[in-house]
């Protein structure tokens, strides 16, 4: 897990000294950081090994940026410690932690070219042969040619990749990048997350990565925790947070989620049996995010693409939960897959996402449905929680 | 609706404001032609003061006229110095305003605020007042007259140097830090030469003020004579012409100095634009 | 492993160092320090002598520069200055109300088409504003009074127009004085106006357009309340040293057109009448206060800088 790879193209490694690695991976143990009037982060504990790319996603001013800003120095914990491997920097100046972070919005020096803005911390450390280290980082970053420009000269793109390369050139323990792409457009930002992990593959150091992107945290990063009001929810790979979220706001904030209320009626081995508003559904225990005794109430989760459609008394392959009775109520065709909003009985409208495979026809609003899915898809959350959780995505780049 | 006439009504309209506003702009100038034309008139008489006839004797000597150019000097001296002191305390002031949290933060706002906002004469005479309470009454001068200057150029240097500290990302000085360099490198490598243009401009504002003030000046200077109150003086009694002179030289070093500013600038953001 | 040192200079330990004792940051008190010469300059240059002034406006008026003065809580100094002096304090104020309405009338007209028809001269039309003020305030005031004499070309003009009469002149009028700090203070006015005006969104007027508002509507419903701000610092900026020159006055007036900053001049410089000078000070520092309180609270905003 803590296997430094050497990086291959970071440049100057040779005549950096001969200290070693602390190697053992970025901790956090009971950091919490009190602003005058809220506190940004509860008392939150965090393994990262070292070599992970690792994505904290959250809404905005959810405490992943101040987290981000105490790691590199620039803020100050209310208690809690910081160590790399075997050393505390809770208290280190931000200059003298191998921490290097990317900032936002770059803050690259308008009065140094790129060439002096990547040689900006080799030559703090008075490092020798400065120029082919910024070559080989500038090459890395495919901005060789660009070297004499100031940053200004530079589209957003260029400007990101100067801010990577100024960063990965001193080649950090740990390198944070704080929403490094949220100034880009879409599909610049998709080739940049692409790019990004590539490097982070190639020079194999420890990445935390700051976002609210959901999609990004889930392309990129290797283990995602999803952070909500200075806690964090739910940790783990991107495919395990997708499909059996502990919280209805990592259901929410993660994807879409149909949250659907119910009564547990008991266990039968490792399945929980639910009363879903008159229809008997089964979640495997393991997919149970609550006391399963008879009686409590949950919320039944189930994700949009998850459930399937079919005409009133169809048999579709989904043994166990199927529900009569609905209604599409809304169609919209989106061309990869057709989204229809169906009307339950219960007055709850469930979303449903169907691939445009060819094989079925289309509904039309006002018809009638069934609507089922797979006990395996489903996933049981605490109905304490509120199903709204997470839902807010006013805050997100269209 | 749109017919020619209405067309033509609008395009006077819109050119009109534009031609009002050159026309306050000619106003503006006017003067300046008076004083560029009068630094080459030879006036038949002392006391009456228009054009009599060219030449080029008063830009031959210009400290023919008496008095004038040690008047010149001392206001130049007083100038510079009042800059350095002024541009330091003002910039390390905005320092303090921009960057740090402290207690009588507003206190420290409405006190460099205020000697912006109050009259000259008002100042001019408190601070007599204040020389003459302390027993420096008769030994008004040079020392009383910088010290007069350096207090009011003060807020000035503050108000424009914060103003441009502002306006800085401290985005950069953290990543600077992030990037390994100490507080001194920080301030040494990206803050100072980031601000310098605004303390720069702080320090040609805070010339012109000191060399151009007549009011303060004049209440504090017991009998030493800077420019502006030398001009005073032969206002009186009959100008010489190398007064113009002064004026003009004035005017072209101010307007070399303001247009290589922006021809700097320009050429920066061709270079951003090419 | 092969691992690459990434800790600062100096520390090249080939193992991992024992990790540091945690410290906490000291309060920072560099901003104290920072701010300490400047507000001590400003405290002792500017503060302290309007206490020096208050009291000299309370001296014995008995006393004189020379033999010193006894502080004797004289009130009656203030009834002095007012009884001899209510004329130029009135005369002042007004010249000055009047010099700010005329500047706010053609800075604002300049400062318009400086920010929305100026297109790329806009940067050299704010050089040529502030340019001319570069040269010296008295001789540019003296050309004044070259232009405005008896004989000269404004004039001939316009007795040639009938304007004036065949023996009128501008020198030594309310005129030539009211047009001296119109030129004098024309600059404070215009570039806070610009300021204010230049961030007005043009598409703002253009909405208005939009909504029928008629051009004239539109200036007055969304341009001029965008722009109070700038008018507001415009106006103090212009009135407040209108108000307490007295250069205009002394060179292109008469002794009619004397204005309180001559009388306190004299009183402090030639008369030597500390006391009396002192309280016109006192005066005209709290009338300005008092108008420019009122000024700001009726303006509705507290937007000085």
């Amino acid at each position: 897990m803590s296997q430094v790879v050497e990086a291959p193209t970071a440049g100057a490694g040779d005549d950096r000294g001969t200290g070693g690695r602390t190697g053992g991976g970025l901790h956090l143990r009971s950091l919490t950081k009190e602003f005058a009037s809220f506190t940004a982060v509860k008392s939150l504990d965090l393994d990262i090994p070292s070599g992970s790319f690792f994505a904290l996603l959250g809404p905005s001013g959810c405490g992943k940026t101040t987290t981000l800003r105490m790691v590199a120095g620039l803020e100050t914990p209310t208690s809690g410690t910081i160590t790399l491997g075997e050393r505390d920097i809770t208290w280190e100046k931000p200059y003298r932690r191998p921490v290097n972070t990317v900032f936002q919005n770059y803050a690259l020096f308008p009065h140094l070219d790129i060439f002096e803005n990547v040689a900006f911390g080799l030559r703090r450390r008075k490092r020798s042969d400065v120029k082919p280290a910024v070559e080989q980082m500038l090459a890395l970053v495919e901005l060789e040619s660009q070297a004499r420009k100031k940053p200004a000269q530079l589209s957003g793109g260029q400007q990101q990749r100067v801010a990577l390369a100024r960063a990965l050139i001193n080649n950090p323990e740990v390198l944070l990048l704080d929403e490094p792409l949220g100034a880009l457009d879409l599909k610049l930002r998709r080739s940049m997350q692409i790019e990004i992990k590539r490097i982070q593959t190639e020079v194999g150091l420890t990445f935390v990565h700051v976002t609210h992107d959901q999609e990004e945290a889930m392309t990129m990063a290797d283990t995602v925790a999803v952070m909500n009001a200075g806690v964090i929810e739910q940790m783990g790979a991107p495919a395990e947070l997708y499909e059996n979220p502990r919280t209805t706001f990592v259901a929410n904030f993660l994807g879409q989620s149909n949250l659907i209320e119910g009564t547990v009626a008991g266990r039968e081995g490792d399945v929980v049996k639910v009363d879903m508003q008159g229809t008997v559904v089964s979640v495997p225990s393991a997919r149970a995010h609550l006391e399963t005794t008879a009686g409590h109430r949950a919320w039944v989760g189930i994700r949009p693409e998850k459930v399937l459609i079919a005409e009133v008394g169809e048999v579709i392959d989904a043994p166990g939960n199927s529900i009569p009775g609905g209604v599409i109520s809304d169609v919209s065709f989106v061309g990869v897959s057709t989204q229809y909003l169906v009307r339950m009985p219960w007055g709850q409208e469930l979303q449903v996402f169907e691939q445009n495979t060819g094989r079925r026809r289309l509904f039309r609003t006002g018809e009638s449905v069934d609507v089922s899915w797979r006990p395996d898809y489903a996933f049981l959350l605490d109905h304490e929680q509120d199903a709204s959780a997470g839902t807010d995505r006013s805050d997100l780049p269209s | 609706m749109n017919g020619p006439l209405q067309r033509l009504g609008r395009w006077v309209g819109s050119h009109l404001v534009l031609a009002g506003g050159l026309l306050v702009l000619l106003y503006m100038f006017v003067p300046i032609f008076v004083v560029v034309l009068m630094s080459f008139n030879d006036p038949d008489s002392r006391l009456i003061y228009r054009f009599d006839g060219f030449t080029l004797k008063n830009w031959a000597n210009p400290c023919a006229a008496d008095g004038m150019c040690g008047a010149l000097s001392r206001s130049i001296q007083i100038g510079l110095l009042a800059t350095v002191v002024a541009t330091l305390l003002g910039t390390l002031m905005a320092f303090a305003l921009v960057r740090h949290r402290f207690h009588g933060r507003s206190a420290a706002n409405l006190g460099i605020f205020l000697p912006m906002a109050s009259p000259e004469i008002v100042m001019g005479s408190s601070l007599l007042a204040l020389f003459v309470a302390a027993g420096f009454g008769g030994r008004l001068g040079f020392w009383t007259i910088l010290i007069a200057h350096i207090m009011f150029c003060l807020s000035f240097v503050v108000v424009t140097v914060r103003a441009r500290l502002a306006g800085l990302d401290d985005n950069l000085e953290q990543a600077a830090m992030d990037l390994y360099a100490t507080e001194v490198q920080t301030f040494r490598r990206v803050t100072l030469p980031l601000v310098f243009p605004g303390i720069l401009g702080a320090a040609l504002l805070s010339f012109s003020l000191s060399f151009d003030d007549f009011i303060i000046t004049n209440l504090n200077a017991g009998n030493t004579t800077t420019f502006p109150m030398y001009v005073w003086g032969v206002a009186q009694r009959g100008v010489p012409m190398q007064v113009n002179v002064v004026g003009t030289v004035m005017f072209l070093v101010s307007v070399v100095i303001v247009v290589a500013v922006e021809v700097r600038r320009r050429r920066q953001e061709r270079v951003l634009a090419g | 492993m092969t691992a690459t040192a990434t800790r600062p200079a100096g520390s090249s330990a080939p193992t991992p160092e024992p990790a540091p004792p945690a410290k906490r940051p000291r309060r920072n008190l560099t901003g104290y320090w920072l701010l300490l010469p400047g507000a001590l300059w400003l405290a002792v240059f500017f503060v302290v002598p309007f206490y020096s002034l208050l009291a000299t406006s309370l001296y014995d008026p008995g006393g004189s520069v020379l033999e010193g003065y006894d502080m004797s809580w004289a009130f009656g100094n203030y009834v002095t200055a007012i009884q001899e002096y209510w004329r130029p304090l009135v005369r002042s104020l007004w010249y000055g109300a009047v010099a700010t309405a005329i500047c706010l009338v053609l800075g604002y007209v300049l400062a318009y088409a400086i920010a929305f028809k100026a297109g790329r001269w806009k940067n050299l039309m704010l050089i040529l504003v502030i340019a001319p003020f570069f040269t010296s305030f008295l001789v540019r005031t003296l050309s004044w009074k070259l232009l405005l004499r008896d004989d000269g070309f404004v004039v001939d003009t316009l007795q040639f127009l009938h304007v004036l009469g065949a023996d009128g002149r501008l020198l030594a009028t309310p005129v030539a004085v009211i047009a001296g700090l119109v030129y004098n203070f024309l600059p404070f006015m215009v570039l806070p106006l610009y300021a204010s005006i230049d961030k007005i969104d043009p598409r703002l007027v253009e909405a208005a357009g939009d909504l029928y508002a008629r051009p004239f509507v539109g200036f007055f419903k969304v341009t001029w309340p965008l722009s109070l701000p700038g008018v507001v610092s415009g106006t103090l900026l212009t009135f407040i040293p209108a108000v307490g020159d007295y250069i205009n006055a002394q060179l292109l007036g008469s002794p009619g057109q004397r204005m309180i900053g001559n009388v306190i001049q004299n009183l402090f410089t030639d008369a030597g009448d500390y006391p009396v000078a002192g309280a016109l000070s006192v005066m005209l520092m709290l009338l300005i206060l008092v108008l420019v309180l009122v000024y700001v609270r009726r303006a509705g905003t507290e937007e000085l800088l």
